[in-house]
């Protein structure tokens, strides 16, 4: 059995085969893959029965999960207008000159991927972004640095 | 002579030792008498829509079938709302009672709490409550799970039927209504869904009776209500204040003195301009003077060194990412507004072409097939009346 066979296989013994077990399996393929591939899809439609083209339509309708590839770390920059207002522009520059990638990409060791998203509900916090599941907020560039630098030494210890 | 200060509340995030106590004392308690304290107390759902609480139990528990469900509806994901995410950190206990009740009242044993994915790191903790709370209800002999289900970064997915498709595994398109949730809600099954702050509202109402509620606000706005402060003030975070205040009060208090519009709502929400603070009050629609305005809570201040065509365009924004795509009005509409305002800044279209994009908004209004694309017009409508030059120049 390949890898995807077997993600799978053990999110549908975990949460089940009916349809509303869909997108906790789908988020369990996030949560380990951090993307949703084809052949993810067509095994996920096999083991719940039901049509590939389902599965695609609903993996392609929420922005938190992803058909392509992602890094390991997400980090996902609230845009929404307080963040906006208290100086999102300067966090995502200061987070693509510290990972040397523009918005909406990956870094080329796969470990972090760049992106805006919707608002996060920390308004009263701004500017605030998501690293993975885990939320930042009362961001500035100093502290952006110390944060990615976390990471960074986190990997290097992993490694 | 200094103004008095709106008075603060502390009903919801009061932190009560005896809600076990409360809770096996009001199961005890008959289910029509339980619903007209609810209903008799006035209280309204604080998502935003307000629809009378009691009577939504009430129309629930009317339904004949075996199968049904509560839902706590937690997809806080209107801009500048975050009151939800406090309440289930601080009280979710309250939360929790509330849902249990209802489950008595309409006969179901199954709940959810639908999370926004944003929210995920408060899974692990509210786990651990809830399997705490399930020793509670075993102890008092009630039948009911609450599981936490998880979303995936759809704004859409609070609408109610929206999200009762997500969590059967679908894309999170609206459903036509009717049919209501209380008579075909998740899985086609008569359905409770309340916010998360209506829940905890229920607590209160059991504990302190619907008087002391009902004491609080004004005319067909009653009790508190949780606003999630933000924007350009010196003190931005979650309040509970009484129904019923005007816009004025609440700049009086939260703003940094040079206020020159509010957000209230959201960006589904309306702006009201400096001109408007002193007759625009905080509440839903009724019999008020004036205007009142709805609202779930979020309260974004504006002062004068915003520009509103920058608060416009990224409202807009937002919603041409969050529309669902399902119906062409809000589809398409959405991005034709967008254009619209960008066509004018740049000069490439007349100012005129304002009051054509406004007609549109309207038409939104009228033709999209759920709230999102109806309630775009309030916040399109009232920054482009109230700022047209900003628009503009």
């Amino acid at each position: 059995m390949t890898e995807v066979k077997q993600l799978v296989k053990g999110l549908a013994d975990q949460y089940g085969r009916n349809e509303e077990c869909l997108l906790p399996i789908l988020q369990g393929i996030v949560t380990s893959e951090q993307h949703i591939s084809e052949d993810a899809m067509v095994e996920v439609a096999r083991e719940l029965n039901i049509s590939a083209a389902q599965v695609y339509g609903t993996a392609t309708f929420y922005s938190f999960l992803h058909t392509k590839p992602l890094g390991k770390y997400v980090i996902r920059v609230c845009k929404t207008i307080t963040c906006m207002m208290h100086g999102k522009n300067q966090i995502i520059k200061e987070l693509e000159s510290l990972l040397k990638v523009n918005l909406g990409e990956t870094t080329h060791d796969g470990k972090f991927t760049l992106m805006e998203t919707n608002c996060l509900g920390q308004c009263h916090k701004g500017p605030a972004m998501l690293i993975n599941d885990k939320p930042y907020t009362d961001l500035t560039p100093e502290k952006v640095r110390e944060i990615v630098m976390m990471y960074r030494n986190k990997e290097l210890r992993s490694n | 002579m200094k103004k008095k200060h709106l008075q603060r509340l502390d009903l919801i995030f009061k932190n009560e030792h005896d809600i076990e106590a409360i809770l096996e004392k009001t199961l005890k308690r008959g289910n029509d008498e339980i619903i007209n304290d609810l209903i008799s107390s006035g209280l309204k759902g604080r998502g935003g829509a307000g629809f009378p609480t009691g009577l939504k139990w009430k129309l629930a528990s009317e339904e004949q079938t075996d199968e049904k469900y509560v839902i706590c509806n937690a997809d806080e994901g209107e801009p500048g709302t975050f009151k939800d995410r406090e309440i289930l950190q601080s009280v979710p206990h309250k939360v929790l009672s509330g849902m249990a009740v209802c489950a008595r009242i309409i006969g179901a044993k199954k709940g959810y709490i639908y999370l926004r994915g944003e929210y995920l790191f408060l899974k692990p903790q509210l786990l651990e409550v809830i399997d705490e709370f399930h020793s509670t209800l075993d102890k008092m002999g009630l039948d009911f799970r609450v599981e936490i289900f998880l979303g995936s970064g759809a704004y859409i997915c609070g609408e109610e039927s929206a999200l009762f498709e997500s969590m059967e595994g679908k894309r999170g398109e609206p459903r036509n209504k009717p049919p209501f949730p209380t008579v075909q809600g998740y899985k086609s099954k008569p359905t409770v869904i309340n916010n998360v702050e209506t829940l905890a509202h229920t607590y209160s109402i059991f504990k302190y009776g619907p008087d002391k509620f009902k004491d609080l606000g004004i005319q067909d706005s009653r009790g508190s209500k949780v606003f999630s402060v933000s924007g350009d003030t010196p003190i931005p975070g979650i309040y509970e204040l009484e129904f019923g205040m005007s816009v004025q009060r609440f700049v009086d208090d939260f703003g940094d003195g040079d206020a020159k519009a509010v957000q209230v709502g959201g960006a589904s929400g309306f702006c009201v301009p400096r001109k408007r603070f002193d007759k625009t009050v905080i509440g839903y629609q009724g019999k008020l003077r004036g205007t009142s305005l709805p609202t779930g809570g979020s309260m974004m201040i504006f002062n004068s060194s915003r520009s509103m065509y920058n608060v416009l365009h990224n409202y807009l924004d937002f919603f041409v990412e969050e529309s669902c795509g399902q119906c062409t009005p809000c589809r398409v509409g959405t991005q034709q507004l967008l254009l619209g305002i960008e066509a004018v800044k740049k000069g490439d279209q007349p100012s005129s072409y304002l009051d054509r994009l406004m007609d549109l908004a309207e038409g939104m209004r009228v033709t999209a097939k759920c709230g999102l694309g109806q309630s775009v017009a309030n916040s399109f409508s009232s920054i482009v009346e109230n700022f047209k030059e900003e628009m503009i120049y």
